[in-house]
């Protein structure tokens, strides 16, 4: 059944092409096999729909994140209203950057963990840390087996009345600071989140969104992957609020000031 | 029969024939060395009363700090002056012969300088060696059509711009000019805006660092401020290891002073030449 493909009893549908009763090798995968002697693929290792940067800041008395809602096909920008921000608890909220199906199908095993967690009811919730630890675990093992979800996950919440902010990216690299951002906005807007804390350690909310809005801004114009709209969660002792579709006002009179390009 | 010596003109444009020579030795095991790249942050920017132009001072090789305090703001004309980033020799070479490229023009026209005469040489000199010469440069000046910057690219592209950033901190030194750059800005504020944006490649990007040298260039001059921020200072030994004096007690002191017993001055004449 497993026979070479171009072997006369079993030939294959068109030249190569799948054969029946073979495993057939999609053209552009990666070919990884765990035993010598499988022709297994493992799923693909380049992503297909993207999203890009996610800010992370913390201020006194919560955390904030932000993002932008597009889903990136490539150079398209094929899905513009896709949540890369989401609620997982009253605590803890969940950032990604990078592959969108990946984001989806651990989505889906997070929420499945609340729900089990809320049958259990047994007063204990999911705490950011501890998502936190548990997405390093996976996302290291993953990347183990030479199958990585291709994704740079912020987790943001209060742990034990703290603000705390997380980051662990594809290769399983956890660290966890007051301001992390992910993607092109390590390169863009981190820099703009540093000098700002650096002045004023402790900010406020209306401080931090101000923020973050001026680098999401400096984003859309310096980034191709990025968006105008917006999601931004602040996460207090409260709980969580996330607010979506946010536009973002922007200024092109610097378009009056280029004639030429000497 | 006589040999006539035949002056050889060599043609126009880059000489290719080096290149089997180098593939045959790259093949052999013998690649062509890597060029020694300078990481850097430079930008500049137009303000209310003309140019101003940042730079870092740090030249890397590969990963080690080669000059803690270079100089990245390289003079062009009276009014107009060049930052670059890239390899260090190429950026040193090309503005040493663009400079004098100009200053000839200057003579040779009786006026003063246009800023878009030095991109014009600049941008098809660099196009003619392909890329091959690694000079990323923020040319800056001010003349009788008023201020202007100027991006070049090693290819040989030019992006005339209100405010432009290059080299590997320029990520983040845009983050800032783009966030703070307003049209029309005073001198005080460009000068706190530029530092901003060259501070943020220092303390952001590994490949640059140390202090800010800025240039202010206006009608009536060209004011190289160097450095503009000592950003980055040695630290302070915390502790001295020294043994002050009477820390150890001294039993006892016994002086033998050298006792000169005789002079002896002895003359030497001057030797004459041997030439034998």
């Amino acid at each position: 059944m497993y026979a070479n493909p171009n072997s006369i009893i079993n030939p294959s549908l068109w030249p190569n092409g799948p054969a029946p009763g073979c495993f057939f090798k999609f053209p552009g995968t990666n070919v990884t096999s765990t035993s010598s002697n499988s022709g297994i693929i493992t799923r693909t290792q380049s992503p297909v729909t993207t999203g890009t940067s996610i800010l992370g800041l913390v201020f006194d008395g919560g955390v904030m994140l932000a993002g932008d809602m597009l889903g990136s096909y490539g150079s398209m920008a094929k899905f513009r209203s896709i949540e890369r921000i989401v609620k997982v608890n009253n605590a803890t909220v969940l950032g990604a950057t990078g592959d969108i199906a990946d984001f989806q199908h651990l989505k889906a095993i997070i929420e499945q963990k609340v729900i089990d967690e809320d049958c259990a009811d047994d007063g204990f919730t999911l705490k950011p840390k501890a998502l936190h630890t548990w997405l390093t675990r996976v996302l290291y093992n993953r990347r183990s087996k030479f199958d990585p979800l291709w994704n740079t996950f912020l987790v943001a919440g209060i742990e034990d009345g703290e603000p705390y902010l997380g980051c662990v990216d594809k290769i399983g690299t956890a660290f966890s600071d007051s301001k992390i951002a992910t993607g092109y906005g390590a390169h863009i807007a981190l820099p703009l989140m540093r000098e700002a804390l650096e002045k004023k350690p402790q900010m406020t909310k209306e401080e931090a969104r101000a923020l973050l809005i001026s680098c999401l801004r400096v984003l859309f114009y310096r980034d191709c992957r990025a968006l105008n709209k917006h999601q931004i969660a602040t996460i207090t002792k409260e709980g969580v609020t996330i607010e979506n579709n946010i536009e973002l006002d922007t200024n092109w009179e610097v378009a009056n000031f280029v004639i030429g390009y000497e | 029969m006589a040999s006539t010596k035949v002056v050889n003109i060599p043609k126009g444009g880059f000489s290719f024939e080096n290149c089997q020579r180098n593939n045959f030795m790259a093949n052999q095991g013998f690649p062509a060395p890597k060029a020694v790249k300078t990481g850097t942050t430079i930008a500049g920017f137009i303000f209310k009363d003309g140019v101003i132009l940042g730079a870092d001072t740090r030249a890397t090789e590969g990963n080690i700090v080669a000059d803690k305090n270079c100089f990245k703001l390289h003079y062009m004309a009276p009014n107009i002056y060049c930052a670059g980033a890239g390899t260090a020799a190429d950026l040193e070479m090309t503005t040493l012969q663009m400079s004098s490229q100009l200053e000839l023009h200057r003579l040779n026209t009786g006026r003063q300088v246009k800023v878009a005469t030095a991109t014009r040489l600049l941008k098809q000199m660099l196009f003619r060696y392909q890329g091959h010469i690694g000079a990323a440069l923020v040319l800056g000046g001010i003349d009788s059509t008023g201020p202007h910057v100027c991006c070049i690219y090693p290819h040989g592209s030019t992006d005339s711009l209100p405010f432009v950033a290059m080299g590997s901190g320029s990520l983040a030194a845009m983050a800032f000019l783009e966030a703070g750059w307003k049209p029309d800005m005073e001198l005080a504020d460009a000068k706190v805006l530029m530092r901003n944006a060259i501070c943020g490649g220092i303390f952001n990007d590994l490949m640059s660092g140390s202090h800010v040298d800025l240039c202010v260039i206006t009608r009536e001059k060209a004011e190289m401020i160097r450095p503009f921020e000592v950003a980055n200072v040695k630290g302070e030994r915390q502790g001295s290891y020294r043994y002050p004096r009477g820390c150890t007690a001294t039993l006892s002191t016994r002086v033998i002073p050298i006792e000169i017993e005789s002079t002896v001055v002895r003359p030497v004449a001057e030797e004459s030449m041997d030439t034998a």
